[in-house]
């Protein structure tokens, strides 16, 4: 009987097993726990904020804005099983939306702190003069779902830390536009109502940042499906991440 | 190695994205949630921890934003009862409100009683101020009443008084000749005193520089400029001065309150 790894063995004179992906340690567990608190935690933001958006599913561009005067955006309400909860109650989407406002409000202070403290913004996120050198070839190799191998894989590319930051900015942006809605908190920062152009321009940026996020979630799971998402997934889990070989 | 083509991939996660988007309540099981009355508690918190923090951020009684005479809104809608109806709302109206009265009790040394024209003789307020509904929308108007504190000095609170409580001509539920405070529909609302006292709130008679129409709530409405729009009481006829709402009404202190909204409502 011929034995192929005995042919093989005696062909090259070692097994020619595959060689074994390098794993490495991505993702440090402050960031993997802030993620899934966060995804949680943005998966019922948009549910209830869509529910309470229903009870008014007109936005404005000013301080005041009500039936009577000019949109910036009429929508149609949308379909309740799209919102949290699955039917319109404008009083417990409001419950849901603002006790997981300060979840989403203390997890990012968390990550915050702790990827400021750890220099992991500055170090991973904060594209440096080559990477913004990169952004072109990096289009590229996006449009052409070419993802890198090797040493590159080991690092967030130029897109990846835009996107990442972009989604931090427009989380604060969330946060901040979210708190001009608030008529208690107005009296104590006025200006910042003024900043955004008023009460009702804060509602309808809130809900254009919140329209940007969606988006991002969108590209963020199909790169983790066209990434590999066993190991894009597992290395947010357990950290472990087997970096895709220059010749895989 | 599982492969994936990218045709595969681009659907996976399209329906992946879809579903962790649409708030799928059934497959999250929100509604089951929703309902629970435990889970209700844990989600109620949030609402103490606005309050306390709020009370924090505007301890020195910081103001509400003020506007300019130009920047009032041409038509500031009006929601809830646009017209209490029933016969003594309606002869009130046709006699002008010259009998209306505003009865403050409760928890005060001397209560009061008094009519519009006396009210309108006392130190008046105005201010051009921003209402948002707790609905999303927002109108601007110019407001004039006696300030709030004015006349609860004037009553002189008693020891252990925490609320003032403001009950209103109109039933929401329906019909409004089912007369008295108690009955089930009466609008009420209920603020504390750190809010009653503040400068900006007034029982406020006039509207851009008119008597208070009836849509707006006239002869007397309240103004609570840092909280939302459900708060501010329209058709006041009597303020009560309490330590404890629990036993008015449906006990969570105002008529939406009763029907799941927050008592505090500065967010």
């Amino acid at each position: 009987m011929p034995n192929p790894v005995a042919e093989a063995v005696a062909e090259t004179g070692k097994p020619r097993a595959r060689p074994r992906r390098e794993v490495i340690r991505r993702h440090s567990w402050p960031v993997r726990l802030t993620h899934w608190i966060n995804a949680l935690t943005i998966f019922i933001m948009v549910g209830s904020g869509l529910n309470i958006f229903n009870a008014h599913p007109r936005l404005y561009w000013g301080q005041a804005g009500a039936n009577f005067d000019k949109p910036f955006l009429a929508l149609h309400a949308w379909p309740d099983w799209i919102t949290i909860p699955s039917y319109t109650d404008l009083a417990d989407a409001r419950h849901w939306h603002i006790f997981f406002a300060w979840i989403l409000v203390a997890n990012g202070a968390l990550y915050l702190a702790w990827s400021l403290g750890s220099r992991h913004i500055q170090r991973d996120l904060w594209p440096g003069v080559s990477d913004l050198r990169d952004i072109p070839r990096s289009i590229i190799d996006h449009i052409k779902l070419r993802h890198p191998k090797g040493e590159a894989a080991k690092r967030y590319n130029v897109l990846q830390r835009l996107a990442y930051l972009g989604l931090l900015a427009l989380l604060i942006g969330m946060v901040l536009t979210g708190l001009c809605m608030s008529p208690g908190f107005d009296a104590f920062a006025p200006w910042l109502v003024d900043a955004f152009g008023g009460r009702q321009s804060a509602r309808t940026l809130h809900f254009l940042f919140a329209s940007a996020i969606v988006l991002f979630i969108v590209v963020h799971l199909i790169e983790v499906v066209l990434a590999g998402p066993i190991n894009e997934l597992r290395s947010m889990i357990t950290g472990r991440y087997a970096v895709p070989g220059e010749h895989d | 190695m599982t492969i994936i083509t990218r045709r595969q991939a681009l659907i996976t996660s399209l329906a992946g994205s879809g579903l962790l988007l649409s708030g799928c309540s059934k497959i999250f099981q929100a509604d089951a949630l929703t309902e629970s009355a435990s889970f209700q508690r844990v989600l109620a918190a949030a609402q103490s921890w606005t309050r306390a923090t709020q009370r924090f951020l505007l301890a020195g009684g910081q103001m509400a934003q003020q506007y300019k005479p130009s920047d009032i809104s041409p038509y500031f809608k009006p929601n809830g009862t646009y017209n209490p109806g029933g016969a003594d709302y309606n002869r009130q109206v046709a006699e002008g409100f010259v009998n209306w009265r505003l009865q403050i009790d409760g928890m005060v040394a001397h209560p009061l009683s008094l009519s519009v024209a006396e009210l309108r003789r006392l130190p008046s307020r105005s201010q051009i101020t921003r209402h948002d509904c707790v609905e999303g929308w927002s109108a601007i108007g110019g407001w004039t009443g006696v300030p709030l504190a004015l006349l609860l000095q004037a009553a002189g609170l008693r020891a252990g008084a925490k609320y003032v409580v403001f009950y209103c001509a109109d039933n929401l539920d329906g019909d409004p000749d089912k007369g008295g405070d108690q009955a089930p529909g009466r609008y009420y609302e209920s603020i504390g005193l750190a809010d009653a006292t503040h400068p900006q709130t007034i029982i406020a008679y006039d509207m851009n520089g008119k008597p208070l129409d009836v849509a707006h709530g006239a002869p007397l409405r309240l103004r609570v400029e840092r909280q939302l729009g459900y708060k501010m009481a329209k058709y006041v006829h009597h303020i009560q001065v309490v330590s404890d709402f629990s036993g008015i009404e449906g006990g969570h202190g105002g008529y939406w309150e009763d029907r799941g909204y927050d008592w505090y409502a500065g967010i």
